[in-house]
């Protein structure tokens, strides 16, 4: 079976008793990591869900069918689709001539349509960082001076739009003082420091809800809005993510794990969204 | 009815444009891309160019080969190879000028132009570093109240982006200069069409214009005469970019592009080879054989 299904299950998470199969030992770090991006979603309703990258496409599904049923799904492309394939799929083929797609298809919208939905607000997006600092500032330009960059990346892409229109989670799949840094090197995607720079109307829209990596969850639930640890992965301690963070994280006094998943949404992740285990492949172990 | 005919080869096109001029080019990456009017350049001696681009291999070929002055765009990248290595290394060697905006603001500067008004307001960019580092974009004050009572927003005014001339492909075109898209996505075209003096389209196959419901529904026929200057028949001419649904990206040449950007050596093996030949025919016929090899 290729396709998702997407009956509300109508389940709080962690709910009911946990089958022998969902232990620390047996959960996967990749699958806590799609835990964690589904969670970013909770509360979203009936909103364009569009994560960027594997693990974060894995974890839209799974709130898509689990606890946020309503949530409108991508296809990566030109399509908001009702039923998907696994990542890594062409929906796409040829046929005698004509494009054929193999999903159900709620509403076209391309590129230029995907704009107007930006700018109207409905919409989550997780984005990938090559750097982000403490405000949440992203970056994925280029490394060095913009004038003649040291490392040309991917340009600004979508991040200044995306930010100070909607709602914005990042995924970074290698949690390092690389990328964790002081200062980024180009701002991309807009922070909380600019954003209240901006002022109350501009910046209105504006919501960085969540960084979720390889080691923790962290946000910005904090006074000045300076990024806080939320919760460390299973077999993660708070000293190992205070580490691979090149600037000062706000950090409790009490960190929780990072909660596992349900036995419903393993089976869910393993049979029916990834089937093909590309997970693993980005965040192995 | 009798329409227009603007039939015209890509050699005619590049007697057309001029060194220096601003050049817009449609598709979205490396797809949908009008190569064959790319690579016609290629054989000119045009230079100084600025492309305006949701870029692919047309800036990475158009940059390694020492064409361009200025790239404007919101990403360059081959989407199966992320970073377009060509446009990369012209960055990093400071060999080119770059205005690099977000996507939403390359589509409204295209609007602008196309709607012949100055600039059109967004809050797209506000926050970031563009306005900082690329001082010709302003911003603008609204003249009505804010939505807390008090003045008026101050948003991003991003300025017209006027093409002097566009290039686009269509999966299908009639001699007169009708267009249709047969794939997913239109990307920014119509736009890139409307905002330039003048548009060159290449497409896979000119029919008569009767035929087009043959191809797709109306909905598909999103090109109008009314903004295009020539078209051109170039059957495989967004090669190796993708064209569905006539034709996938050739993944194995994209990535002998990709590789050609490890050495000047490289380059010049690349370029001896597929761009150093005398017509875009001749190009068809070096992939023929190349596949040929290939089996």
């Amino acid at each position: 079976m290729s396709s998702v299904r997407h009956e509300p299950t109508d389940r709080a998470a962690g709910e009911g008793a946990l089958d022998a199969d969902v232990t620390a030992d047996r959960v996967r770090r990749a699958d806590v990591c799609v835990v964690a991006i589904a969670e970013c979603f909770r509360g979203d309703g009936e909103r364009l869900c569009n994560p960027i990258g594997t693990i974060p496409m894995i974890g839209g599904r799974l709130a898509r069918a689990t606890f946020e049923p309503d949530l409108v799904m991508t296809d990566g492309f030109a399509m908001f689709t009702a039923s998907v394939l696994p990542p890594g799929t062409d929906p796409y083929r040829s046929r005698e001539g004509r494009l054929e797609i193999d999903s159900v298809v709620e509403a076209w919208n391309p590129y230029p349509q995907m704009f107007s939905v930006l700018w109207n607000g409905r919409r989550h997006v997780v984005m990938g960082a090559s750097q982000i600092d403490c405000y949440g500032n992203q970056n994925l330009a280029c490394i060095g001076d913009w004038r003649r960059p040291k490392v040309q990346l991917l340009g600004f892409r979508g991040a200044p739009g995306n930010t100070i229109n909607h709602t914005t989670s990042y995924w970074i799949p290698n949690h390092s003082p690389k990328v964790f840094v002081q200062k980024v090197d180009v701002v991309c995607g807009v922070g909380y420091d600019r954003a209240r720079t901006l002022g109350p109307v501009a910046s209105r829209f504006h919501e960085i809800r969540r960084v979720v990596t390889n080691l923790a969850v962290l946000d910005f639930e904090t006074p000045d809005n300076r990024m806080r640890l939320r919760s460390v992965h299973p077999g993660v301690t708070v000293a190992d993510v205070v580490e691979a963070t090149g600037f000062e994280l706000v950090v409790p006094d009490e960190v929780p794990e990072t909660r596992l998943p349900t036995a419903e949404e393993l089976r869910l992740i393993r049979e029916e969204i990834d089937p093909d285990n590309l997970r693993h492949t980005e965040v192995p172990g | 009815m009798r329409l227009p005919d603007k039939r015209i080869t890509e050699e005619e096109v590049v007697a057309e444009l001029r060194d220096g001029i601003t050049i817009g080019i449609g598709g979205w990456g490396s797809r949908r891309k009008p190569m064959s009017l790319v690579r016609a350049i290629l054989r000119s001696p045009l230079k100084d160019l600025t492309i305006v681009s949701y870029g692919g291999p047309d800036v990475g070929l158009l940059c390694a080969a020492g064409r361009v002055r200025k790239v404007i765009s919101g990403f360059v990248s081959l989407d199966s190879i992320p970073l377009e290595p060509h446009f990369r290394s012209a960055r990093q060697q400071g060999a080119i000028e770059a205005m690099d905006l977000d996507e939403g603001m390359l589509l409204l500067g295209l609007q602008a132009a196309a709607w012949r008004v100055p600039f059109l307001p967004t809050r797209a960019g506000l926050g970031s570093d563009i306005p900082e580092l690329m001082p010709e974009i302003r911003t603008v004050r609204s003249p009505y109240p804010g939505p807390d009572g008090a003045e008026g927003e101050e948003l991003i005014a991003v300025p017209a982006i006027q093409l002097d001339v566009a290039l686009i492909h269509m999966n299908r075109a009639d001699q007169a200069g009708n267009g249709q898209f047969l794939g997913s996505d239109l990307f920014m075209d119509d736009w890139f069409a409307m905002a330039a003096e003048q548009t060159f389209m290449s497409c896979e196959q000119i029919i008569p214009t009767e035929d087009f419901p043959r191809y797709g529904s109306f909905h598909t026929q999103r090109i109008s005469r009314l903004h295009v200057t020539g078209v051109v028949e170039a059957p495989g001419g967004a090669h190796f970019t993708e064209c569905p649904p006539d034709y996938g990206r050739d993944e194995a040449f994209q990535r002998e592009y990709a590789a050609a950007a490890s050495s000047p050596e490289a380059w010049e093996e690349f370029r001896s080879r597929w761009l150093d030949v005398d017509s875009e025919a001749a190009y068809q016929q070096a992939l023929r054989a190349w596949r040929e090899e290939g089996r």
